[in-house]
């Protein structure tokens, strides 16, 4: 049997606040998502009216504590991709606030677009369309310091510096193109590229999916180093479930754009609450021929995010759906904390009128004195 | 037609020392260097590999779907009593579609977005068992229920972009099951689906492989994929097969030191104070004929004499084989197996 994890303190490692860059103070969570919606219009017809709204994220809020990593797992269409877009603001948000480090990005006081960038930036899945095919690498990597002001000269010592930090030996690969690395190095490249800022927070959006597994192996080791020297936070978006138990501290579940569950990664993989988390540890295939799995844990797919389901918006595949899933949304639960491990889910609020709800330690408690 | 008539104690298929190159301008692509395996009727061959290893060449070699102006294919290959090397293009497109049939990673690109399923499905059987197009509509009906997408009739009339990921795959399934084959060549069918329905599909190709009867040929580079469905694994490095035996053997007691590597890197356990055993380096380049074991620059157990010879492929145990020289001297029942059992 897997021996049980040992719980881990969540509370952030003293570099991260010792950061000279930092402003809000150890507790200020590095990012804040408050109530993010992004609806994707459907146009059609002659006048190319808008008829429908693709609900890519619908209502999300999550913080991200400093020096953590923060995992984003859930199926095609979950709009986790969408999240990281509007994030590094790529695509506008309809309604909700981001925070970095206190201050509310956007707006005529708050953080501009530019200064968020230089804190925070992205490696996308797809390694090969995000490189300029027509740059040496070593260009691609002092491109984004040149646009904030840094001489010639100057960006491409730090890209070669980079190009070391990530594994590539600069005098080899400085003046490769793309097309003359393989999957892995090219990942290498836009890792370099993504930290040419000095960011504090890297969002990396399935950045080892498209990557063999022993490429992939090297990769999260890279991460894993350059976190600890380079004092980074990170937000790792993945369907793998696997890669994210591996390197996220928390981690927030998503399903047709909405968060149904939240908390501390190994509480989430010892119990979790959401009959959706639970299918989705249960897809996981072990490499034993003798573990076969026998049934499927979920039936179909995804419904579609431009229709979704009233109420809860698993209930269509979900095995314990009741009435009271079709009328009423569930609430993520209160956090008590930034830590607290919460679920979107009527069988875990006594109050819901679900018959599967779990009752509480205060009722149990009374119905034991009555 | 093709004469059809079969004996169950012999291999469906026989391949022995395949070779594929490919030329691009000056340069060769030594793809796959001499693969042989077999395959009984009935059976699951799983043929694991990275990128690159030749795995998908080797099954497109199988049904000859190689470009022939730019590729060499040589060596032997038969499937029931084909000669595949021997046919002609017409026999071969006879062949292709009843007796072999394949489905591929990407449902939206192997579907033609402009005909409906039905039309799909009916035309393999219009063209290779010449029924009617309202017995073939039938059939379509038949073998859309059969993979189980629900409301099938109305499925029928329907067309690729109106169907999720994973009923695009099942109506893939259904249309390479179509004509009875009785072998199938699965390239990563599960590959491009999320993680929940990927188990839908893989649960439904095992039970019709079995109710069915079929020989299949899946490639995979997901070792948990592979675990759900092999009888018999593959595994490939650099155009050639170093492992090959029962799944349980190859997956639980690996002998050769890339699929030892293979399973270690598969992150699994938190990590944040330690590193994954990742493999160094990356797989070679095949424009270079290397003069030794493809695998030894990466290899840690590597030494001088690795490197003067290609290994053959020798027995471990039974029928499983390993193609490593050090195979005597290496640890084995060891570390993987002790992670695997820690994953149970």
């Amino acid at each position: 049997m897997v021996p049980e994890p040992v719980p881990r303190v969540a509370a952030p490692p003293p570099t991260a606040a010792d950061d000279p860059r930092d402003r809000g103070g150890r507790a200020q969570p590095l990012l804040i998502v408050e109530n993010l919606r992004k609806h994707f219009p459907i146009h059609g017809g002659v006048l190319g009216r808008k008829n429908a709204s693709i609900k890519a994220v619908d209502d999300v809020s999550f913080a991200v504590l400093k020096g953590e990593t923060m995992g984003v797992v859930g199926e095609s269409g979950c709009g986790k991709s969408t999240l990281a877009r509007i994030l590094m603001g790529l695509v506008p948000q309809d309604q909700g606030a981001i925070v970095f480090d206190g201050e509310l990005v956007g707006g005529e006081r708050g953080l501009s677009l530019r200064e968020l960038r230089r804190n925070m930036q992205i490696v996308f899945q797809d390694n090969d369309s995000s490189l300029n095919p027509r740059l040496p690498v070593v260009d691609s990597i002092a491109y984004g310091p040149r646009v904030h002001g840094m001489g010639r000269a100057e960006a491409r010592t730090l890209a070669r510096d980079l190009l070391r930090r990530v594994g590539l030996d600069p005098a080899l690969f400085a003046f490769r193109y793309p097309h003359e690395l393989s999957g892995g190095q090219k990942q290498r490249v836009n890792v370099a590229r993504a930290l040419a800022l000095n960011p504090r927070l890297v969002i990396l959006d399935e950045a080892v999916s498209a990557l063999d597994k022993s490429i992939e192996a090297q990769v999260l080791n890279l991460l894993r180093q350059l976190k600890q020297t380079l004092n980074l936070t990170y937000v790792f978006i993945s369907h793998d479930l696997n890669v994210v138990r591996c390197v996220s501290d928390r981690m927030l579940v998503m399903y047709l754009g909405q968060v149904v569950e939240l908390g501390p990664t190994d509480e989430i993989y010892r119990e979790p609450k959401h009959p959706y988390t639970q299918a989705l540890l249960e897809s996981r295939l072990a490499v034993d021929p003798r573990q076969r799995v026998e049934a499927a844990p979920l039936a179909g797919d995804p419904p579609n995010p431009v229709d979704p389901p009233s109420g809860c918006r698993f209930r269509t595949r979900c095995p314990f759906a009741e009435e009271v899933c079709a009328e009423k949304r569930p609430a993520l639960g209160e956090a008590s904390s930034h830590v607290a491990h919460i679920v979107a889910c009527h069988m875990a609020d006594p109050q819901s009128g679900h018959s599967r709800t779990a009752p509480s330690p205060q009722r149990a408690a009374a119905a034991l004195v009555g | 037609m093709l004469d059809q008539t079969e004996r169950s104690d012999l291999p469906l298929v026989e391949v022995e020392d395949l070779h594929v190159r490919f030329f691009d301008g000056d340069e060769t692509v030594w793809a796959v260097n001499g693969v042989s395996f077999e395959l009984m009727p009935g059976q699951v061959l799983c043929i694991i590999g990275e990128s690159g290893s030749g795995k998908s060449v080797t099954m497109r070699a199988l049904m000859r779907l190689l470009p022939s102006q730019r590729s060499v294919i040589s060596g032997r290959i038969r499937v029931g009593q084909f000669d595949i090397m021997a046919l002609d293009e017409r026999q071969m497109s006879e062949l292709r579609g009843s007796t072999v049939s394949m489905v591929f990673q990407e449902p939206m690109t192997a579907l033609d977005p402009v005909y409906t399923l039905g039309r799909q499905i009916g035309e393999t059987l219009m063209r290779h068992e010449g029924c009617s197009r309202r017995a073939a509509r039938k059939r379509a009906l038949e073998l859309l229920q059969l993979v189980k997408v629900p409301s099938p009739e109305r499925r029928l009339d329907s067309y690729p972009h109106e169907l999720s990921g994973g009923l695009r795959q099942r109506a893939l399934i259904a249309m390479a099951l179509s004509c009875r084959p009785r072998l199938v060549l699965a390239d990563e069918p599960t590959t491009a689906l999320d993680a929940s329905v990927q188990i839908q599909i893989l649960l439904l190709l095992r039970k019709l492989q079995r109710e069915l009867g079929m020989g299949l040929i899946f490639v995979t580079h997901d070792l948990g994929v592979a675990a759900q469905i092999a009888d018999q694994i593959a595994v490939m490095y650099a155009g050639r097969i170093v492992e090959l035996g029962k799944a349980a053997d190859v997956l639980l007691h690996p002998r050769h030191p890339y699929t030892m590597g293979l399973l270690a890197s598969i992150a699994r356990d938190p990590l944040r104070e330690h590193d994954i055993e990742a493999i160094p380096g990356s797989p070679p380049d095949l424009r270079v004929i290397a003069q030794g074991c493809s695998f030894a620059p990466r290899c840690k157990f590597a030494r001088a004499a690795c490197t003067a010879a290609i290994p053959s492929l020798r027995r471990v145990a039974g029928d499983h084989v390993a193609a490593c020289l050090l195979i005597e001297d290496l640890p084995h029942e060891g570390a993987p197996a002790a992670v695997l059992a820690s994953l149970a």
